[in-house]
């Protein structure tokens, strides 16, 4: 198998049986990078001297029996990962500059097991998008059908993927920024459980949503890559100090008895026709493998998206203040005073889309209102909270679309951002609540586009929807087709 | 629901954003469509129903009071648009 094809443990293989090295294996990267690129835009920066540098040093740790799972793995992040020394721009204008002081956790976590960085990856402005359409670095095309979008906001770190240009990313999702991404891309995201990923050096978005996760070719790298950035860190106070378990220890490919939750509110009439037939197909897989399924309610789902765009809004534009033009950043040149360069600068650096979403924010936050929306938006989150703990207590993990409809048309909802946030319907319901999902290819629409199937877990029971895609896994090949580029 | 130009204005001044005319009455007709959208949650009764800030059930996150290394001064102001010394520097405050 050609080496940029290769999983993590695919590849992890060969690097133990000396077949490859890592500089090879980055080459074959960097390489495979420049010959797709124009036609994805995955990347906002290349890091090749850097990544050829990690490769030699991998090589040599390598050689002197000191490897693990992810030593010499070439892998590429969403450019919202502070990594120090390397520009890191959050698919802003604000931050074309900004080369930050510090690295975030999860980074610093995968550089001391040797990985590889090939570079940073392409995204939505602030990581406030469901296209990739607003990033300031250009829109991301999805490597199955470039004319379409590839999802947002961990646009590019999906099409990476896909593209075969690293061997797994990571993103972050706040309302479904993993999930409808990897959905449309054919690979497998995991949004992990608020608390479980250490969210320190990861740009905030909506501090009381974001959560960091993998993007990979398969479930087992999700569960390496998961069990890699895991865990309490003292930097985060709001990261959750319980023990990270061995993931992969529990991929035992077995879902007998598993009891899995039908939410009537996700089986829409609307839904595309295609899209069903894949969820149909693999209630049916999952009927086979010993599972059994239940009938259930999330009554509050279609108040989700509505609670989701006051609440996230409001922290955004909370969270966004600190683009002033002072510190770092965008600075605009002819201003009167402090106050002309604040607004300048930020009306300067800042698109369309996040302009609006801090528009929003400040509105639901602004006095007369804060009450009627804001206040009013947390206490459904509670409701929301509260129907998938309820839910929980008869199944043990719930299956869903990730999306309503396959991979849409560049363009196609640029200009009606209501329609765009919608596309997030069956997503955002679980960043709300606070728990865990992920998405595993399940099929493709008539026209070829990749449809992801979503599996939604207990609180901190990674394990169970890990080991019920994993199942999955073992019994289908969505995930072994490969775009053609 | 509607959001007047000079609504979007007010909402501008506070976020501290300078929109052109074009921009605001865009932003107008799109605001008062998502604000309209969200008017659902209002059908909703959510009487006695606490706020939810947080998604984890979660006291304080105390932790000893011990000084710590710090990026330093160089490090700190490596990104500033503009120093002097080891100072940001602004435009003139008062006039």
């Amino acid at each position: 198998m050609d080496i940029v094809d290769q999983s993590i443990h695919e590849l992890h293989r060969s690097l133990k049986a000396g077949e490859v090295s890592s500089v090879e294996a980055t080459r074959a990267m960097l390489a495979r990078i420049e010959a797709v690129e124009p036609q994805i835009g995955s990347f906002i920066t290349v890091t090749a001297g850097q990544a050829l540098a990690d490769a030699e040093a991998a090589d040599r740790r390598i050689a002197a029996g000191r490897m693990d799972v992810l030593t010499g793995i070439p892998l590429a992040l969403k450019d919202i990962f502070l990594t120090e020394g390397i520009r890191t721009t959050c698919g802003s204008r604000i931050l074309s500059n900004f080369v930050p002081p510090y690295s975030a956790t999860s980074w610093e976590k995968l550089k001391q097991r040797g990985v590889v960085l090939l570079g940073k990856l392409n995204q939505d402005e602030f990581a406030m998008g469901s296209s990739n359409e607003s990033s300031a670095f250009g829109t991301v095309r999805n490597p199955w059908d470039t004319t379409r979008i590839p999802g947002g906001s961990s646009g590019g770190s999906a099409a990476a993927v896909a593209a075969r240009q690293a061997t797994a990313t990571l993103g972050t999702d706040t309302g479904g920024s993993i999930r409808q991404p990897a959905s449309h891309c054919g690979c497998v995201g995991l949004k992990p459980t608020y608390g479980r990923v250490s969210r320190y050096g990861v740009i905030a978005y909506a501090s009381s949503l974001d959560q960091v996760g993998p993007l990979t070719r398969d479930v087992t790298d999700s569960a390496i890559l998961l069990g890699a950035v895991a865990g309490y860190d003292p930097k985060d106070s709001t990261s959750v100090n319980t023990p990270v378990p061995d993931y992969t220890a529990v991929l035992t490919g077995t879902v007998k008895g598993l009891r899995i939750g039908l939410p009537r509110e996700y089986f829409i009439a609307g839904l595309d026709p295609d899209v069903q037939k894949a969820m149909d197909a693999a209630i049916e897989t999952y009927r086979q493998l010993g599972a059994e399924f239940v009938d259930i309610s999330l009554p509050h789902t279609d108040y989700a998206v509505a609670t989701y765009y006051l609440i996230a809004t409001a922290e955004a534009s909370s969270n966004l203040a600190r683009y002033d033009g002072v510190r770092f950043g965008h600075r605009a040149e002819e201003a009167s005073g402090l106050l002309d360069m604040y607004t300048k600068s930020r009306s300067q650096g800042f698109g369309a889309e996040v302009k609006r979403r801090i528009m929003l924010g400040t509105y639901a936050l602004s006095s007369g209102y804060y009450d009627a929306y804001y206040v009013k938006a947390q206490k459904v989150r509670t409701l929301i909270m509260q129907d998938f703990m309820r839910a929980f207590e008869g199944v043990d993990v719930i299956l869903t679309p990730v999306a309503p409809t396959p991979a849409f048309r560049i363009g196609e909802k640029a200009d009606d951002p209501l329609q765009m946030y919608l596309s997030d319907i069956f997503t955002i319901p679980v960043n709300l609540a606070g728990t865990c999902a992920l998405s595993v290819p399940a099929g493709f629409s008539s026209d070829g586009l990749p449809i992801g199937l979503q599996l939604i877990g207990k609180p901190f029971c990674e394990e169970t929807i890990l080991r019920a895609a994993h199942a999955f896994e073992q019994v289908t090949e969505w995930h072994t087709r490969k775009a053609v580029i | 629901m509607d959001i007047s130009v000079a609504d979007v204005e007010h909402v501008a001044r506070l976020a501290r954003l300078e929109l052109s005319e074009a921009e605001k009455s865009l932003f107008a007709g799109q605001m008062g469509a998502i604000l309209g959208y969200v008017e659902k949650l209002k059908g909703l009764n959510t009487e006695g129903i606490l706020p939810t800030s947080h998604a984890v059930p979660m006291e304080n996150a105390f932790r000893e009071d011990v000084a710590c290394p710090s990026i330093g001064v160089e490090k700190a102001l490596a990104n500033a648009p503009d120093r002097a010394d080891s100072f940001y520097r602004v435009p003139k405050v008062i006039e």
